[in-house]
């Protein structure tokens, strides 16, 4: 009995600094998310637009990002950053460097649901003479932006998990809330650590559940 | 999908326009370079007021004539790879098993490892790293090489279990009825057909587990990330542009290479060979870690996941 109580006094101390950690990550996640969002649809942009420097920029920018890790681009934006005289919070770094690992992602996603439209599609909207504003925006966008949301929840959940290297740098978010939790409480290092998972867990799993239903329904409708 | 087919055929006023539209954005992208350049090469003056030599500067670069740098960087490279060949290998083995757990025939194996499945990939992989660190005190390598088999084994495990899944239910059923038995079945016939069209998927996943090596650092396993650190805190602050330039060129190299080799071999034996389904099936849940797999250019929506129409 004496384990059990002191187990459940452990995890009731640990809670409030859980909350905090938890809280941080939802507010990296989201944060970063929307940046990565709007960043990658830029890039998306780019990688299909009529210029070809805009294209290579695009490309070559994707390349490095996405073949560097993560830790690497955090690591930037924490230590080599505020030499270089950006003076800043650690958390709003973090934040950039997210963002800016994230957003090549989001971009693949985004065109890769614009090259899942068949081309029939296109041709059959210029043959019957729409433009190239009618084509996209009536034909195109609407059937990509229906495939381009399970690959992007699944960048999110990708996202969701990758905010944990933020805890290295000084973020309090919840990885760094259970590395402090599993020193402070060395007998019941397992709790603390299963706390933890099932938290993330508790973000990424329905994030998951939510991209098998719409990409259900969108299989329907094909 | 190609782009041609959303617009008219240029005209000379069209050609005209876009050949000035990319002089300007090309002078654009040029003039930022220059900028971020500039910005640090000049000498910067701190709160103090006392005046720092530029990023490439004389004495900021001279650790790089130093052999003993190099020689840190060689180690860390050695190291990271080190682990990441354990890690593949015994990923591989992971997933192999994974998937066979869940294609059992029997309920009693199937449900837990889907359960299990599911829980290694929601979790982040720095956690897992931790867990295993924390948990069986392994040592920082081992801690690394096991915690990178098991998420990794579970991506992989996914991707196969999706290969034997898509194909034609005639090749189990050919199998069984030339006398083969279950098992002789999956491992003869299943198996090969579904590890080669997933070859792809799972030599880009191979290249995603190298550039994770990188988070044994919260273990203190001295691989390439680590190593800057190491040698930052050993040389000093002042260094750390030229230490962490170095690295990241050691790192970009690394899997540029990597991810060369990972689409050669790809292309070499890809599903084309061993094509008899009639379209490469989709992994629920994977495309997220596909963008993220995918090596450059890779395979697109239109060739992983539709038939053609």
């Amino acid at each position: 009995m004496d384990v059990i109580s002191n187990a459940i006094d452990a995890l009731v101390d640990i809670t409030p600094l859980y909350m905090e950690g938890f809280l941080l990550t939802l507010a990296l996640l989201g944060i970063s998310g929307l940046g990565a969002f709007v960043l990658g649809i830029i890039i998306a942009t780019m990688r299909i637009s009529p210029v070809p420097a805009l294209r290579l920029c695009a490309t070559i920018y994707t390349e490095i990002l996405r073949n560097i890790p993560l830790l690497l681009v955090l690591f930037f934006c924490a230590y080599v950053l505020p030499i270089l005289g950006v003076n800043s919070d650690f958390f709003l770094l973090a934040v950039l460097g997210l963002t800016l690992y994230t957003s090549p992602f989001v971009a693949e996603a985004v065109r890769s649901g614009f090259n899942g439209v068949p081309v029939g599609q296109a041709e059959a909207a210029r043959s019957i003479g729409m433009g190239f504003t009618q084509t996209v925006g009536l034909i195109i966008l609407p059937q990509a932006g229906r495939m381009v949301v399970p690959p992007l929840i699944n960048v999110f959940i990708a996202l969701t998990k990758n905010t944990s290297v933020a805890g290295i740098f000084f973020v309090n978010e919840l990885f760094k809330a259970t590395y402090a939790a599993a020193r402070d409480n060395g007998d019941v290092v397992v709790l603390t650590l299963v706390y933890a998972v099932a938290l993330y867990l508790a973000i990424t799993v329905p994030l998951g559940l939510i991209a098998g239903a719409i990409e259900k329904k969108v299989m329907v409708l094909r | 999908m190609s782009m041609a087919v959303l617009y008219d055929a240029p005209g000379p006023k069209t050609r005209r326009n876009s050949t000035i539209a990319s002089v300007i954005s090309a002078v654009a992208i040029l003039a930022g370079l220059a900028w971020v350049f500039f910005t640090l090469a000049a000498p910067r003056v701190n709160a103090n007021g006392a005046e720092q030599p530029g990023m490439f500067d004389q004495s900021r670069l001279d650790i790089l004539s130093d052999p003993e740098v190099w020689g840190a960087f060689g180690g860390g490279v050695v190291d990271t790879l080190r682990m990441a060949g354990a890690a593949a290998i015994l990923a591989i083995i992971v997933g192999i098993l994974f998937s066979f757990g869940r294609t059992a025939a029997s309920k009693w194996i199937r449900v837990p490892t889907s359960i299990l499945l599911e829980l290694f990939r929601g979790m982040p992989l720095l956690l897992l790293i931790l867990f295993v660190f924390l948990l069986f005190s392994t040592g920082s390598y081992w801690a690394g090489v096991l915690g990178l088999a098991v998420y990794n084994g579970a991506i992989i495990g996914e991707a196969l279990r999706a290969g034997i899944v898509s194909l034609p239910k005639g090749q189990r059923e050919g199998g069984l009825s030339v006398g083969l038995t279950s098992l002789q079945t999956r491992f003869l016939i299943e198996f090969p057909q579904a590890f080669r069209q997933m070859l792809p998927i799972i030599l880009a996943q191979l290249v995603v587990l190298l550039k994770d090596t990188s988070l044994a650092y919260v273990v203190g396993y001295p691989e390439l990330a680590r190593t800057i650190k190491n040698l930052q805190n050993f040389y000093g602050s002042r260094y750390l542009f030229t230490l962490f330039a170095v690295g990241f060129v050691i790192y970009l190299v690394m899997n540029l290479t990597l991810s060369y080799i990972a689409r050669y071999a790809a292309k070499r034996s890809g599903p084309k060979l061993g094509k008899i389904t009639p379209e490469t099936p989709k992994i629920p849940g994977a495309e997220g870690t596909r963008a993220i797999t995918m090596p450059r250019g890779g395979r697109s929506y239109s060739d992983t996941g539709r038939a053609p129409e």
